[in-house]
């Protein structure tokens, strides 16, 4: 077990935890933001240079800082560590940097992106990003590509990140596709115009943290803060079956697999779940989506917290009128 | 004349066959270290002669052999980094070109310090016709005896191959190497875990310079001490030094460390000075990488001490009026020459060459290069030029690899020594758009001329 520090909140993880990992585990807002790293994808993290951190103290036997910021996501955690994030303002202003750097070539067509709303660039740009960008040349574009039959590429939103590339190395087999050419032309390709076709492949999408990679069944039917998440469930021979159904209405406009709050699927799903069950009788429904690291959607949907104490205060007054029993008044309301 | 350790024979004819290079003295190390020495002693003898990195960075070299891991029971390797690409830098080329064998030599000795049963040199891909020099060295070496099985009876086997690369500047840096020579891409590694203790196929693994091998050869022969007495301080031995620019004698030099900066310029044994007389403008002196110096803070310091060819010494004032010796590409200015010009030039192989694997030296390296070719051509203004300096600040000590660095540097260093001449850019910007501008007309310094006014 290592002790280690993070903004002045002491923490105990197990050996070999990342910095980020440690930081996941108090929570809050010292949690460093991640763009390429994902927890089960082996070799992710290290490039997108958002989760920068200062280590001001290595550990307790070497109490040396470290020379330069380190990514958090690849660097283990040692006994005695001190790390500073958002209580270092060096580190607020290297991240105001990269998010320059990855808004730099980003065409910031929200108003018709699909992702909008879920992703993580927007939430991320909202945040550190800069009002006005300082770059005055042309952007960089590409066409737009399918890679299968049910995926599209949008290679100018794409922020470089290799999450997809490691979905299609680890998870799937036959790699036919990762990274072509270099630096700023680098792009996202599959092998000489080859589909992407595996049971599998529709996890680059729940992957992509901006709107690089889209689904293509779903691509323009909804703004997805007017859709309605529910968890629902399916004996699948192939994955888990746990999927989040996105309605409305009685419709099923898109299924993608279940994200935790730092956007990571945990258990993926197959592309039989995923495109072929769009009829609510296929699934067996939870109960809405628990949603709360994507805020737009959150603010139209359920579990807010004030809403739901308002509303156990009205059952209350209820139970009072029935004068039945007196409970004790909800001290949040009555401050 | 100064001393010569790696290319004293270097002019006798035909010194790249076996037979010539064997009469002259080659393979000597060979033959002492397998069979009068331990691996253990031959690591010694480097680590007490102080030999540093010839590659740029400089990092003692014992030292780095002596990380090796020695307890994995993992093969070893050697890796010999012929991946020579930086701009202004040509010597890896000519000891390979002229004195095959010398790496070939090095690289058995280092291979035996190190317990390595497999070495390889990955060499550049646009270096392919040295691929067929160095391979015939090798299959001489075979023949003889030198390489393959139970070497010179003495029981130590060791298989030496050349790699060529797909022609990329990031596989020069190390963890990219080692990526390339396993055949993937070659985008850079995330340090630890280093080479020494998972490198090529995840075995432990020492990357080295050419230059840096070859100079294991005088060591074992002379023996540390004796070579640590070559040079000054912590930088000892020799050094080659690609000169190019302005001068009259361009050329690969090999000096002793600590030779002043300004006899190496000025002196007819090395690049007889500025050609047509002109004025000497500035120095980059350890290839593109490293901070450009104006001609007065190369020859002296800021203390007013006399600067000299070494590690310290170039390095003295930090970044803020010093350089680093680098990988010894020395490029020299005259008072025609637009730093602009010349920056922008830089800023346009970096951002080629990055390899888009993090983001702020993919996107950052374009950046600087579009407003570099802005300013250069006329069309900056007067803010851009605090616009490169912030970014180069944002791309510096923020990137996986050293690329990100040795992109920024050279701007922040230009901008920081000649920053009148990107303020003249932008206010005339009908004078620069004639690519010679400077030829035309000189740029003269406002600021000096009012000081001698006054």
């Amino acid at each position: 077990m290592a002790k280690v520090t993070i903004d002045g909140v002491e923490v105990e993880v197990a050996d070999g935890t990342t910095i980020l990992n440690a930081a996941r585990q108090i929570g809050g807002d010292l949690v460093p933001p991640a763009m390429c790293y994902y927890t089960s994808l082996k070799d992710s993290g290290g490039k997108c240079r958002v989760c920068l951190v200062k280590v001001t103290q290595g550990s307790a036997k070497d109490p040396r800082p470290m020379p330069k910021l380190v990514a958090s996501c690849r660097t283990p955690v040692m006994d005695g560590m001190v790390v500073q994030n958002i209580t270092s303002p060096e580190v607020l202003e290297a991240r105001k940097g990269v998010v320059e750097f990855l808004l730099l070539n980003h065409p910031l067509d929200c108003p018709i992106c699909d992702q909008a709303g879920e992703c993580d660039l927007q939430n991320l740009a909202y945040e550190h990003g800069a009002a006005k960008t300082r770059y005055e040349e042309d952007r960089r574009t590409f066409e737009k590509i399918d890679i299968g039959d049910k995926i599209k590429l949008h290679m100018t939103r794409c922020i470089l990140c290799y999450r997809c590339t490691y979905v299609a190395d680890q998870l799937t087999d036959g790699r036919v596709h990762g990274i072509m050419n270099r630096g700023d032309k680098s792009e996202i390709s599959t092998y000489i115009e080859k589909a992407v076709d595996n049971d599998f492949s529709g996890n680059m999408i729940d992957v992509c943290p901006v709107g690089a990679l889209t689904d293509k069944t779903f691509r323009f039917k909804s703004r997805v803060w007017f859709t309605n998440p529910q968890d629902a469930h399916r004996d699948c021979p192939k994955c888990s079956g746990k999927v989040v159904l996105w309605m409305k209405g009685d419709d099923v406009l898109r299924v993608s697999a279940r994200k935790d709050q730092y956007g990571e699927v945990k258990e993926y799903i197959c592309n039989e779940c995923r495109y072929d069950h769009k009829n609510v009788a296929d699934w067996t429904v939870e109960g809405p989506r628990h949603i709360d690291r994507h805020s737009v959607i959150a603010q139209n949907h359920y579990e807010r917290t004030d809403l739901l104490a308002m509303k156990k205060e009205i059952e209350r007054q209820i139970e009072f009128e029935k004068g039945k029993t007196l409970p004790e008044p909800n001290p949040s309301l009555t401050a | 004349m100064g001393k010569k350790l790696l290319t004293e024979n270097i002019n006798v004819p035909g010194i790249e066959t076996f037979e010539v290079y064997r009469k002259n003295g080659g393979y000597a190390s060979v033959e002492k270290a397998l069979k009068t020495m331990t691996p253990d002693e031959v690591t010694e003898e480097v680590k007490k002669s102080g030999l540093r990195g010839r590659g740029g960075a400089g990092f003692p070299a014992g030292m780095k052999w002596s990380f090796l891991d020695r307890k994995s029971e993992k093969p070893r390797y050697l890796v010999c980094n012929a991946d020579e690409s930086e701009p202004g830098t040509f010597k890896d080329r000519y000891l390979m070109e002229k004195m095959p064998h010398l790496l070939v030599e090095g690289m058995i000795t280092g291979s035996y310090a190190l317990g390595a049963k497999t070495s390889y040199i990955y060499i550049r891909g646009e270096y392919m016709y040295i691929v067929r020099i160095l391979e015939k060295a090798i299959d001489e070496a075979y023949a003889a005896g030198f390489l393959g099985q139970n070497i010179l009876g003495t029981g130590y086997s060791l298989d030496l191959y050349v790699h060529p690369g797909a022609g990329a500047y990031i596989c020069g840096e190390e963890t990219a190497l080692l990526e390339s020579l396993e055949g993937k891409r070659g985008n850079p590694r995330l340090k630890p875990p280093f080479p020494a203790v998972a490198g090529l196929y995840a075995a432990p693994t020492v990357v080295n310079n050419v230059e840096t091998i070859a100079a294991v050869v005088p060591i074992v022969n002379l023996g540390g001490d004796e070579y640590a007495k070559t040079g000054i301080g912590k930088s000892t031995g020799t050094k080659l030094i690609s000169a190019s620019g302005h001068i009259n004698k361009p050329g690969i030099y090999e000096i002793e460390l600590g030779l002043p900066v300004e006899e190496f310029i000025y002196s007819d044994e090395y690049c007889g000075g500025i050609w047509k007389g002109r004025k000497m403008k500035a120095v980059v002196a350890g290839g593109s990488s490293v901070p450009i110096l104006p001609a007065d803070l190369i020859l002296k310091t800021a203390k007013g001490e006399q600067r000299l060819m070494t590690y310290e010494s170039l390095a003295d004032g930090g970044f803020v009026s010093g350089t680093m010796l680098g990988s010894g590409g020395f490029i020299v200015y005259d008072e025609t020459a637009c730093i602009v010009r010349n920056l922008w030039t830089f800023a346009r192989f970096y951002h080629h060459e990055s390899c888009g694997q993090c983001s702020p030296c993919r996107e950052g390296t374009g950046w600087m290069e579009k407003v570099l070719h802005r300013i250069e051509h006329g069309h900056g203004h007067s803010g851009d030029i605090d616009l490169l300096v912030d970014v180069a600040k944002k791309i510096e000590g923020n990137t996986i690899c050293p690329l990100g660095d040795a992109a920024a540097w050279p701007v922040a260093s230009a901008i920081r020594h000649f920053r009148e001449e990107f303020e003249y850019h932008v206010k005339y910007p009908e004078k620069v758009k004639n690519p010679k501008h400077f030829e035309v007309e000189p740029f003269v310094s406002e600021k000096k001329l009012e000081a001698v006014g006054a």
